[in-house]
């Protein structure tokens, strides 16, 4: 897993709130076996059109938004458990998901892939939004040992709050499958010792 | 002794040990896989040397891109071909068992597990796919895993998790006639929104709770990823046992005694305490459909579109209902409906067939909707079959299919066309989720068929008694 620490950034908004995993990537294009290559059909069905056009309106096709970050409206990521809207999200560029809401199963695999989803409150996304519409070029400064957004266009730190063991392995670009591994002696004794197996 | 609900209990069994920063390596009895979100696991477990931890614990089948006809032969589209391909290989490799396209126990994961008793109470259970809280049904706490998780389950038979917190949701009294388990839980999602559970785990507990069946049950524990929770549970009672008992893999004999022992502890204590509690009244639900492009759009049969809503949702409100070309303060009834799709882990079980066919007997669809039964499973086409359902599906122009999930996400060739309005049993009315440009309305198996009978949306109370 790539390492995040500091991340200086212009960002993209995409103010819809449920933005669900099917409308991240499409169902269609899962068929894969590999992590790789999903960014491009990121969004798919709303960054082209039936006929495989980019759609102008989209936010990805206007050249005024650019960045690693993404800014979306409230409970994003909800509906399927497929990481494969995280890899999309990853493999397009995106190294932050800023919005005031994460579906539980796409804030893990978000993490588990690099991917760092930042809460924010609702009045915090709104003014985020609000200014990357007005001023495209403002930047963000995501500084995740401090566990803080930093807006220099404003002058304020807003602090966000991140689980300690998986700021750890953001920091360190290292994963839970490492630490459960070493545990198969505790896990073992975990199935001899059970009161009803299975 | 401290009290405990009932997924604390479940909970607390399978810790193998707590970290100081709050985090359980939590042990899982159960590991379901299918052919989407698991060939990257293997590879990631290839990649670090490592084999797996507990292969027989795993179960797995092909469903997401299995073709609903012509199951005997090789499946055309190369891609699905691919993947499915790749499941049977790393099977094969792993010693792990395939239900794969031939086998009679094949079927979509969240069907079969119940049907051949591997889901039992008290366990807790993972696959990579949302629906997996359909188990909670029996007692067993059961969630969706992303792809890299599935690979941790893999290597260690463990995850590492933090609890999440309590919801309990109540509904007592009687549900209406015509007014089935489907109706109830788009009932609570809408109710309660997308995100009204999310960072929860919930047990549904009353008396409308425990008087449904065992695939009620499960139809309403499936959708609680739909209002953001990690998973539904209800607590074991006779229902369940009796739903078990005899089934392949379910204990046996004297192991079967013992478990019941078992299960019979598995409640939520009184007194025992959850961070957020909801009550309802069954008797206040009612047919219902959706409107819009998420699960939580839902209204009663008879009602309107709303008016409008919060501010913050307004442009996500919009956009939905020009995608399903609808308007606010309108009614459903009367619309056209192009097509019907009854299947999926939600609805594709026999009693969902039973009622469908029950409903259709003696009658027609009207012409121009394409009708399309997909069972849940092997099992339940066979068993459809012994019950003459497919006759009397025939006869009313209904198509029963092969088994697979089919048009619920369109990873196969069922697709609903652009614009297109589909009747669907299933989980999620997504943007282009049952194919690019498709618009979905979710209902219960009896309202779909109605609805492709009459060729319409249509009040079905004078259907109802």
């Amino acid at each position: 897993m790539e390492k995040f620490n500091v991340l200086h950034s212009t960002a993209v908004p995409l103010p819809i709130e449920n933005i669900d995993t099917d409308q991240i990537i499409p169902a269609r294009f899962l068929k894969a076996t590999s992590r790789e290559g999903f960014g491009e059909n990121l969004f798919r069905d709303w960054r082209y059109d039936s006929s495989g056009q980019p759609n102008k309106k989209f936010v990805l096709n206007d050249s005024r938004f650019q960045g690693q970050v993404l800014v979306a409206g409230k409970n994003f990521g909800c509906g399927s458990s497929r990481e494969h809207a995280a890899w999309a999200l990853f493999d397009a560029g995106f190294k932050v998901v800023i919005s005031s809401y994460f579906a539980d199963i796409f804030r893990g695999n978000a993490l588990n892939n690099g991917l760092l989803p930042l809460q924010v409150e609702d009045s915090v996304l709104e003014r985020l939004l609000k200014q990357i519409e007005e001023d495209p070029g403002t930047e963000f400064i995501i500084d995740l040992p401090a566990e803080q957004l930093y807006v220099p266009a404003w002058e304020q730190r807003i602090p966000f709050e991140i689980d300690s063991y998986k700021k750890e392995c953001l920091l360190n670009g290292y994963d839970d499958i490492d630490y459960l591994v070493s545990q198969k002696e505790a896990i073992e004794a975990f199935e001899k010792n059970r009161v009803w197996v299975y | 002794m401290k009290k405990k609900t009932l997924f604390d209990k479940v909970w607390d069994a399978h810790v193998v040990r707590s970290l100081p920063g709050g985090q359980d390596v939590f042990y899982i009895d159960k590991h379901l896989i299918h052919e989407v979100t698991s060939p990257q696991a293997f590879e990631e477990l290839e990649n670090r040397g490592l084999s797996l931890f507990r292969r027989n614990q795993i179960v797995a089948t092909a469903d997401h891109n299995v073709p609903t006809r012509n199951q005997h032969l090789p499946i055309q589209e190369p891609l699905s071909r691919s993947q499915v391909d790749r499941l049977t290989e790393n099977c094969e490799k792993h010693g792990v068992s395939l239900y794969g396209l031939g086998h009679p126990y094949q079927g979509i994961v969240h069907v079969i597990g119940p049907e051949l008793g591997i889901t039992q109470p008290g366990m807790t259970m993972v696959c990579g796919d949302s629906h997996t809280s359909t188990h909670g049904a029996f007692g067993a706490i059961a969630f969706g895993i992303g792809t890299s998780q599935v690979a941790q389950v893999m290597a260690s038979q463990c995850l590492l998790l933090s609890r999440p917190k309590r919801m309990r949701i109540t509904v007592e009294g009687d549900l209406r006639p015509g007014v089935t388990a489907k109706d109830l839980i788009l009932f609570i999602i809408a109710s309660l929104g997308t995100g009204g559970a999310t960072g929860y785990f919930v047990e549904y507990a009353g008396s409308a709770i425990r008087s449904l069946s065992m695939e009620g049950r499960m139809t309403v524990c499936n959708m609680s990823i739909e209002m953001g929770a990690r998973g539904g549970m209800i607590a074991p009672d006779e229902t369940t046992f009796s739903y078990l008992k005899d089934r392949p893999f379910a204990p046996q004999g004297e192991q079967w005694e013992k478990a019941v022992a078992y299960w019979e502890t598995l409640y939520s204590d009184e007194d025992a305490q959850f961070e957020v509690e909801y009550h309802f009244n069954a008797a206040s639900v009612t047919p219902m459909i959706t409107y819009g492009t998420n699960p939580g759009m839902g209204i009663s049969l008879n009602a309107s579109v709303p008016q409008k809503v919060k501010a913050s949702e307004q442009a996500s409100f919009e956009k939905s209902l020009q995608y399903m070309g609808f308007a606010p303060g309108e009614s459903l009834l009367g619309k056209p409906v192009d097509y019907v799709f009854i299947g999926s882990c939600t609805n594709s079980r026999i009693e969902d067939l039973r009622l469908v066919a029950n409903y259709v007997q003696g009658k027609k669809k009207a012409s121009h909707v394409e009708a399309i039964v997909v069972p849940g499973s092997k099992q339940v086409e066979e068993q459809a079959k012994a019950e003459g359902l497919d006759k009397i599906l025939a006869e009313a122009g209904f198509e029963l299919r092969e088994p697979g999930c089919s048009a619920c996400l369109a990873m196969n060739e069922d697709k609903i066309p652009a614009g297109a309005y589909c009747v669907s049993t299933s989980n999620r009315n997504f943007e282009g989720r049952q194919g690019p440009g498709s618009r979905t309305l979710l209902a219960s198996p009896l309202v779909a068929a109605v609805s492709a009978v009459e060729g319409k949306i249509t009040d079905i109370s004078q259907y109802l008694s």
